[in-house]
């Protein structure tokens, strides 16, 4: 008997993430591709001193409202009630809005630590926690303050850095559809970091616009094998 | 009288780079702008670091689809053999060398070509986003940006004292006043903005410009 992976509510799915866990959220910046279903549970849940690692810190409600009217949620609500204690990722806060994102105001109190990693080296970082490799070499960052007490190594005439992995207790995905597996398929841009920090995480939590049966995905298309996804919760839009 | 061209205007020039059949990410800011002045006589594949090679172009759609946006957040319109992979894919990519041209802005550029774009005083929270892998892995690096500060400072130093996006990366520069390419013996300035002189441009800069012996005035 297959192990059950369906959870009936955003709330269920994320009920044991515990104070000082790391949490992995896909996405890319404040839209397409974010479990925001997800993020507004472990929102309301409130475990405390969490460590968070994604690709933007989000801009936060108030600020929201500035790209659009009614304003909308993201990363920033878990800033805005106080959970994180550091914060790793690419895009922290961003240099075209007013320095007022929950995020950047409490780095700026000295509240939420931050590790700054280019985007790419996000990524691989993520990849290789998946992939249980102990860390790569990049030439990104070299002679830049992202090669500040790292390893380096001339490979082929050119410097490179050592890069480490990285790995978190909870992974919290968006996908398009998912099996009763969690087997998952994604759609258009909507897809960035989710399958990347898909089985980087010991819990990978997938929030899906729709739940499917097993055999109803083919399975040329499959991006996120189910071996990679722990539970599912379907919400519908 | 001195003409300062316009973001529009300028990305429009630095979009007349793009070699047909090449492969082109655009920044966030002015660069995003090239997307809509592709030279009706080439191929242009927009690939954008959230994952998608192929886009057509700006979507002036009322109903954005959030599903189908640049790392900008802008809506974009589908076009014919288009793919969307995941952020390792993409990045995989970008510092593989699979990507012809990157336009980023900057706030900065030194005589050797190093790039400031992403930090700035009494802002430590912002972050550099893909900006140092698509300087440090695209094959050609063009910057579009103002030539001066709003309080009239130089933003061609000979040294950046913004932190660094990369090290020797910058090829060309397209500014409101001046277009430059970045050389092993300085930079050269090679386009003025109408009514500009040489000596003029390069009051506004801090390297000391090699003026090209074909210099002319911008063609658009």
């Amino acid at each position: 008997m297959a192990k059950k992976k369906i959870f009936k509510s955003p709330d269920d799915a994320v009920a044991d993430i515990f104070d000082g866990a790391t949490v992995m959220i896909g996405g890319f910046g404040s839209f397409g591709g974010l479990p925001i279903a997800l993020i507004v549970a472990l929102a309301k849940r409130g475990p405390k001193k969490l460590t968070v690692i994604a690709n933007a810190g989000g801009v936060g409600f108030e600020l929201s409202k500035r790209i659009k009217p009614d304003g909308y949620q993201d990363i920033g609500i878990l800033f805005e009630k106080g959970l994180v204690k550091k914060f790793i990722g690419s895009m922290p806060a961003l240099g075209g809005m007013p320095p007022t994102a929950p995020i950047e105001k409490l780095h700026n109190e000295g509240k939420v630590e931050l590790e700054m990693v280019p985007q790419g080296t996000l990524a691989q970082r993520i990849r290789a926690g998946a992939g249980g490799m102990g860390g790569f070499y990049t030439q990104v960052g070299v002679g830049t303050v992202a090669e500040a007490g790292k390893e380096k190594k001339t490979i082929n005439g050119k410097e490179y850095i050592l890069e480490m992995p990285l790995t978190a207790d909870f992974a919290l995905i968006k996908a398009h559809k998912a099996d009763a597996l969690g087997n998952l398929v994604y759609k258009g841009t909507a897809r960035c970091f989710n399958p990347v920090m898909a089985g980087a995480a010991k819990v990978t939590i997938a929030e899906v616009d729709k739940l499917v049966e097993v055999g109803k995905l083919d399975p040329e298309v499959i991006i996120t094998p189910h071996v990679y996804v722990s539970r599912i919760v379907e919400v519908l839009r | 009288m001195k003409i300062h061209l316009d973001e529009q205007t300028i990305a429009l020039r630095a979009a007349k780079e793009f070699e047909d059949g090449s492969v082109v990410n655009l920044g966030y800011g002015m660069p995003v702008l090239c997307a809509n002045f592709i030279p009706e006589d080439r191929s242009v594949y927009f690939q954008s670091e959230n994952g998608i090679l192929g886009y057509a172009g700006l979507s002036t759609d009322e109903e954005k689809d959030f599903e189908m946006i640049n790392a900008a957040d802008q809506p974009i319109t589908p076009a014919p053999g288009m793919s969307f992979f995941d952020s390792a894919a993409s990045f995989d990519m970008i510092s593989g060398g699979h990507i012809n041209t990157v336009v980023l802005g900057a706030y900065q550029v030194s005589e050797k070509g190093d790039l400031a774009n992403w930090g700035r005083p009494g802002r430590p929270a912002t972050g550099m986003g893909g900006g140092m892998d698509l300087a440090v892995g695209a094959g050609k690096v063009i910057i579009t940006m103002l030539h001066s500060t709003k309080e009239g400072k130089a933003r061609i130093v000979n040294k950046c004292s913004y932190p660094l996006t990369a090290k020797h990366c910058v090829k060309m520069i397209f500014t409101d006043i001046a277009v430059m390419e970045v050389t092993e013996k300085g930079i050269v300035l090679k386009e003025v903005a109408p009514g500009w002189t040489a000596e003029e441009v390069q009051a506004l800069t801090e390297p000391r410009l090699i003026i090209a012996s074909d210099l002319k005035e911008i063609e658009l």
